[in-house]
């Protein structure tokens, strides 16, 4: 095992750094551009039984430190996603991929994730229940813990591949969600989803998003993301896997302090397309500076 | 698409809104005229994509109009100021297409991609027509430059303070063999409507990362999800999909 190494739920990370759902497509966009193995692993884009087109444009603004996206989830239906999307996938990458799931009934998360069961190249199920952009499911299986917990077991009865569910941090408690994947037979939690935010263009007095509100991520949600890992770590025994804002090695190095297990880096890959490989990169350099010989050793250290 | 970083030779405006940039460095990735390239802004989280108007053997030269804040911190860069720049991105202008007459339409700063294409199509032999419209003559830029091309360059404004009164789509020519066109939507949906023949068109959306990866600016067309930073910016006239 390297220094960097993590193990995820049974799996062993060359290093904790995954690109985020939805910001890293299916990953050959990035292929092109650097060797995408470097990577602990990548969270492909939210998959969902039918095909979607997502929300009307503009579906993209710009905020202080950060940006709101309304995308709605666009992606071609898992049977496209595993008879196209997935053998390209395979030519460019070759390591258990985490597959991200949304739904919007309990039967279409048991159908997505059933298919997507047999893809042997799925090492993890990373289920959204916390998608603010979707109305009638998404976000609303995760603001209340049986709801959540409804899904876990719906998941769990059809695949024995291990189940991370990620959660919204728009909640009252987060960490009563959290607990309720855990005792509903989760196998790690992810958070956090971006928070539910919005703009307006004054000249036009109309929100800038067509769909008037989106979520917020990038560097202004770190220290929310922050506090909100270091709570569920603390509250829950299945690792955690924390996101939102990261985009340096030190802010990697912060979220495993929270209690982080692996670390999933998202809005920073649109900026900087190589975002994650430059992070990994100096993480060695960071890990010497705070004299630390593995970064296992830290994680839930704070 | 290719990180470069490239070194701003010359900023210097055009109209009292509209400035031209030319940058210099590695521009290998851009290959053809309607691609366009991301600048990394400092203090701002998204970069700024702006389309090449035309290409040198190391250097692009940018259009851009102030419309907001990133482009007005561009206004104020200094020649020798260095950027951060995603190059070659989009699809382009297909040139194959034009024939011997090609049209090209271009509404306000969506003139600026038409330059390079004008350019390659002069220096490709063919018989090119400009039509540029503006909202008013104090905006106009690149008429003279068009012309010294060789292009027949004809004129709109919105207000007739110079040129023909009225939008580009008064002013379309008869006879043409292709046209492209790029501009602001409300016009390229009218001359989408209104031109005859087949053509190209340019389209402008907000993006998020420029390249593919987030999904922010798809579009539908008959011919499926395309996303206008990868599979556009520019479509085929025949492939859009608008409401009558």
């Amino acid at each position: 095992m390297g220094r960097l190494s993590v193990n995820l739920c049974g799996i062993e990370l060359v290093n904790p750094v995954i690109p985020a759902s939805g910001t890293f497509g299916y990953g050959y966009e990035f292929a092109e551009l650097y060797d995408i193995n470097c990577l602990g692993t990548f969270s492909f884009k939210g998959t969902t039984r039918e095909p979607r087109f997502g929300n009307p444009t503009p579906r993209i603004a710009e905020t202080p430190a950060g940006m709101l996206n309304s995308v709605g989830l666009q992606n071609p239906g898992v049977e496209k996603v595993i008879s196209e999307e997935l053998p390209k996938l395979r030519k460019v990458f070759h390591k258990p991929v985490m597959a991200n799931v949304s739904g919007f009934s309990l039967e279409d998360y048991a159908h997505t994730c059933r298919m997507l069961d047999r893809v042997e190249d799925v090492g993890w199920l990373e289920v959204n229940v916390s998608c603010p952009n979707v109305h009638g499911g998404g976000m609303s299986f995760g603001t209340d813990p049986a709801s959540a917990s409804e899904v876990v077991r719906a998941v769990k009865a059809v695949t024995a591949k291990p189940v991370i569910m990620k959660l919204t941090p728009n909640v009252t408690d987060i960490v009563s969600v959290a607990k309720a994947c855990e005792e509903a037979g989760a196998d790690g939690i992810s958070l956090i989803n971006t928070l539910l935010a919005m703009r307006i263009d004054i000249r036009s007095r109309k929100p800038v998003l067509a769909n008037t509100m989106g979520g917020l991520s990038g560097p202004a949600v770190f220290p929310v993301a922050l506090r909100m890992v270091y709570q569920v770590a603390h509250a829950v025994k299945i690792p955690v896997v924390g996101m939102g804002g990261v985009s340096s090695a030190a802010d990697v190095l912060e979220m495993m302090l929270a209690g982080a297990t692996a670390v999933e880096i998202g809005a920073a890959n649109l900026a900087d397309p190589f975002a994650c490989k430059r992070i990994i990169e100096a993480l060695p350099a960071e890990l010497d500076k705070y004299g630390i010989e593995n970064i296992r050793d830290i994680i839930g250290g704070a | 698409m290719k990180e470069s970083f490239l070194t701003i030779a010359e900023n210097s405006p055009l109209t009292a809104s509209v400035y031209k940039m030319r940058l210099t460095g590695d521009v290998s990735a851009v290959t053809t005229p309607g691609q366009f390239i991301n600048l990394r802004l400092e203090g701002r989280f998204l970069r700024r994509p702006i389309s090449v108007s035309d290409r040198g053997d190391e250097s692009v030269t940018i259009l851009y109009k102030v419309v907001g804040q990133g482009t007005e911190q561009m206004a104020a860069m200094c020649p020798g100021k260095e950027l951060n720049v995603l190059t070659g991105l989009g699809n382009g202008f297909d040139p194959s297409a034009a024939g011997q007459r090609p049209l090209l339409i271009g509404g306000g700063i969506g003139a600026a991609p038409l330059y390079w294409l004008a350019r390659e199509l002069r220096e490709a032999g063919k018989c090119v027509t400009v039509l540029l419209g503006f909202n008013t003559k104090s905006e106009i830029f690149y008429t003279d430059e068009f012309r010294a091309l060789g292009c027949e360059t004809l004129l709109t404004t919105a207000d007739g303070s110079a040129g023909a009164e009225g939008f580009v789509t008064d002013a379309l020519p008869e006879d043409y063999s292709y046209y492209f066109a790029c501009g602001p939507e409300p016009m390229l949906k009218a001359v989408w409507r209104s031109a005859s023949g087949a053509g190209q068109l340019s389209f402008e959306k907000r993006m998020g990362c420029g390249f593919g990866a987030c999904m922010g600016c798809s579009c539908e067309t008959i011919t499926g999800y395309k996303r206008i930073c990868k599979e556009g910016p520019v479509l085929r006239k025949e492939e859009i999909l608008w409401e009558d």
